[in-house]
């Protein structure tokens, strides 16, 4: 399959070149075709800057940009066939919901009922039948999110580029918009380019992730490898809050001497455990509680499913783990 | 000793806060009272004493006002001589407007979108700057710009394009004898001293178009011009018409450029100085006075129209 984005060694600094910002530090990248694609990173780690790379309003600093096999280098954004739904979706307050959705076939010349027709052909993927004719400051958030997905999409695109698009919605209509979004990449094949900072939505939507720090790329791969394999104690930590062990832990625990992940959920209290200390803290979740354990220098956390016993805060507790769990990392 | 949980008056300005947050339309009513008596009474008092003075005409043989109602002295601004200067006003006001219009564009998009910090401080400097000196003394200047014997002229011999400004000059109606006596000069002046009233207004216009819309523009496959003609202008629109409202009326009511550049002709404002004065024709002065402000009325309604305030 060929690639549909790809990155070589591209880097984007900005303010002076003494002291340059590094937003985007030398990234290589490769995108599938028809991938679902996540960028996961803290905020400022460059996920942004990234997406403005493919898009064309940044260019980059050095290295070079391919998009199916294309050096974009010299293509301005209007000519690059890949739309974005941006992270304020951006959507033109002063013309209805319908000429939105029909801009980008207007400006490319297609007549009023051609573009009309198809505007409410998007509008109706996107669940928006009857709202063609208001305008979007009359809209909700999430609305507004179907809107500024259906102007992008109605140019049928070969990357579809999204900027933390969920980020301004309630849990509940996040959750269904991400289902929704993904059985809308699925539908139409297009390759997706997702921006967020919420570890779960990128494990569970993406096929393939990449975890953003400081503008490099701490890991890529698939959203098993990056939680169940974490390369280093800032992706480890980042995906899915993982208890991080010194290399000292992680001998005394039949591993070598190196830093290794330990995933809370893949703990469970026994009295005759390795790993002892004292109760420092406890948070109740819902589902479970998270219990963590002072040890010596380090805190490990556990996750006590609801129903079973909780120790007290102060008490001495052990946990064990189940085999395998102990994840050594190769990286720092 | 324990905090309390409500504290005590310290004085009357914690009283009157307490007052003002007790009855909210209070505080309103005190600040709103003073302005609009203003507003009320001498403004819009004095607006109402005009319109009734143009429904009043004057005696032929005695010069005499003779209040009672007629539309007489409106007919009288149809006569030939009268509406000339009225069609002459409207045309150079319009004419400036556009000139305005146009080169202001360029100067408020670069201060609204790409002048920071240093820049920007130029920027409302120099448009700023020549409004802090005096009208007439600018509108002089011009005139010596402008004159026969003036920079212009000058400045045409020496680049050897003396040729292309007597073809200028030359043009019928707009040229005229130098141009400090024709309507180009008079155009340059009125374009001069109102442009900043048209640069302002578009600069904050055009300063509140989030640039993630124009992205989102281009990002759709628009062109620079397209993006320029279906969001960037439709955005900015508001703030062409504010400033085009300034530009308009400004040169629709101004007597002072058209006495001291161009050829004379007669224009509303120096009509209406003319008859309240030595004439003492108040009624039609009065009437000539109501044009501007019915003119500004249908712009505004055709502006509305077209959509001008539908991003406010
Ligand atoms: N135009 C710019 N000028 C200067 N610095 C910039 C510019 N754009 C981005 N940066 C810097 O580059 C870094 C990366 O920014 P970017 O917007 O890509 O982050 P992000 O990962 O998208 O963060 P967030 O999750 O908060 O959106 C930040 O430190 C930011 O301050
Ligand atoms: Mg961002």
């Amino acid at each position: 399959m060929t690639a549909a984005v790809e990155f070589a060694c591209v880097s984007r600094h900005f303010g002076p070149v003494t002291a340059p910002i590094k937003a985007v530090d030398g990234v290589d990248l490769t995108i599938a075709e028809g991938a679902f694609f996540a960028m996961l990173g803290p905020s400022g780690s460059g996920k942004t800057t990234c997406l403005r790379l493919i898009s064309g309003f940044e260019t980059p600093t050095s290295g070079q940009i391919r998009i199916f096999g294309q050096d974009v280098s010299q293509t301005p954004p209007h000519l690059r066939n890949v739309n974005t739904v941006f992270q304020d979706y951006a959507l033109f307050p002063h013309m209805n919901v319908r000429d939105n959705v029909a801009y980008g076939l207007m400006v490319k010349g297609m007549g009023r009922a051609a573009r009309y027709g198809r505007a409410d052909e998007m509008l109706s993927l996107v669940k928006l039948d009857e709202y063609g004719d208001r305008k979007p400051g009359q809209l909700s958030g999430g609305q507004r999110q179907r809107v500024a997905l259906a102007r992008a999409l109605v140019n049928e695109p070969r990357v579809l580029l999204l900027d933390e698009p969920l980020g301004a919605l309630d849990l509940k209509l996040r959750e269904a918009m991400q289902d929704e979004l993904k059985a809308l990449q699925k539908r139409l094949g297009i390759t997706f380019v997702f921006v967020t900072h919420d570890q779960h939505e990128a494990l569970s939507m993406a096929d393939s992730l990449a975890v953003f720090n400081d503008g490099r790329i701490a890991q890529i791969g698939t959203p098993e490898q990056i939680y169940a394999q974490p390369r280093t104690r800032f992706v480890a930590d980042f995906v899915g809050s993982s208890n991080v062990l010194p290399p000292a832990m992680t001998a005394a625990l039949g591993g070598p001497a190196k830093w290794a992940s330990l995933r809370p959920e893949s703990m469970y209290l026994s009295a005759s455990g390795p790993i002892s200390g004292t109760v420092t803290a406890l948070r109740y979740l819902g589902s479970g509680t998270r219990v963590v354990l002072r040890v010596g220098e380090a805190d490990v956390a556990a996750l006590v499913p609801t129903g079973a016993p909780v120790p007290q805060i102060g008490s001495a507790s052990a946990f064990a783990f189940a085999p395998g769990a102990l994840h050594v990392m190769e990286g720092e | 000793m324990t905090v309390p949980a409500i504290f005590a008056a310290r004085g009357s300005a914690d009283r009157l806060t307490g007052l003002f947050w007790r009855r909210p339309r209070l505080l309103l009513v005190l600040l709103l009272t003073p302005p609009l008596l203003w507003l009320g009474v001498v403004y819009l008092g004095s607006l109402a004493t005009l319109l009734l003075q143009s429904f009043y005409s004057i005696d032929e043989f005695s010069g005499v006002v003779v209040p009672e109602f007629t539309l007489k002295t409106y007919a009288e601004l149809l006569r030939p001589a009268n509406f000339d200067v009225i069609l002459r006003t409207v045309v150079m006001s319009a004419a400036v407007t556009l000139g305005c219009a146009v080169l202001s564009f360029p100067i408020a998009y670069f201060a609204a979108r790409y002048a920071k910090g240093r820049w920007k401080a130029v920027f409302y400097l120099g448009v700023m700057l020549p409004l802090w000196s005096s009208y007439l003394v600018k509108v002089y200047a011009w005139k010596l710009i402008l004159a026969k014997e003036g920079i212009i002229t000058w400045a045409a011999s020496a680049t050897h394009t003396t040729a292309a400004l007597d073809a200028l000059l030359a043009l019928p109606v707009i040229g005229g004898n130098s141009l400090s006596t024709s309507y180009l000069g008079m155009f340059a002046v009125f374009v001069y001293v109102w442009i900043p009233y048209m640069i302002l207004p578009m600069q904050a216009a055009l300063e509140r178009v989030p640039t993630s819309m124009i992205e989102a523009s281009a990002d759709l496959g628009a062109t620079r011009a397209q993006t320029f003609r279906t969001v960037i202008l439709p955005l900015a629109l508001p703030g062409v018409v504010a400033g085009s409202i300034f530009t308009f009326s400004l040169t629709m009511g101004d007597y002072i450029i058209p006495q001291i550049v161009g050829n004379s002709a007669n224009f509303i404002g120096m009509a209406v100085y003319q008859l309240q004065g030595t004439a003492g024709n108040i009624p039609l002065a009065a009437a000539f006075a109501v044009v501007p402000i019915v003119i500004m009325l249908i712009y505004l309604g055709l502006a509305k129209r077209m959509g001008a305030f539908d991003a406010l």
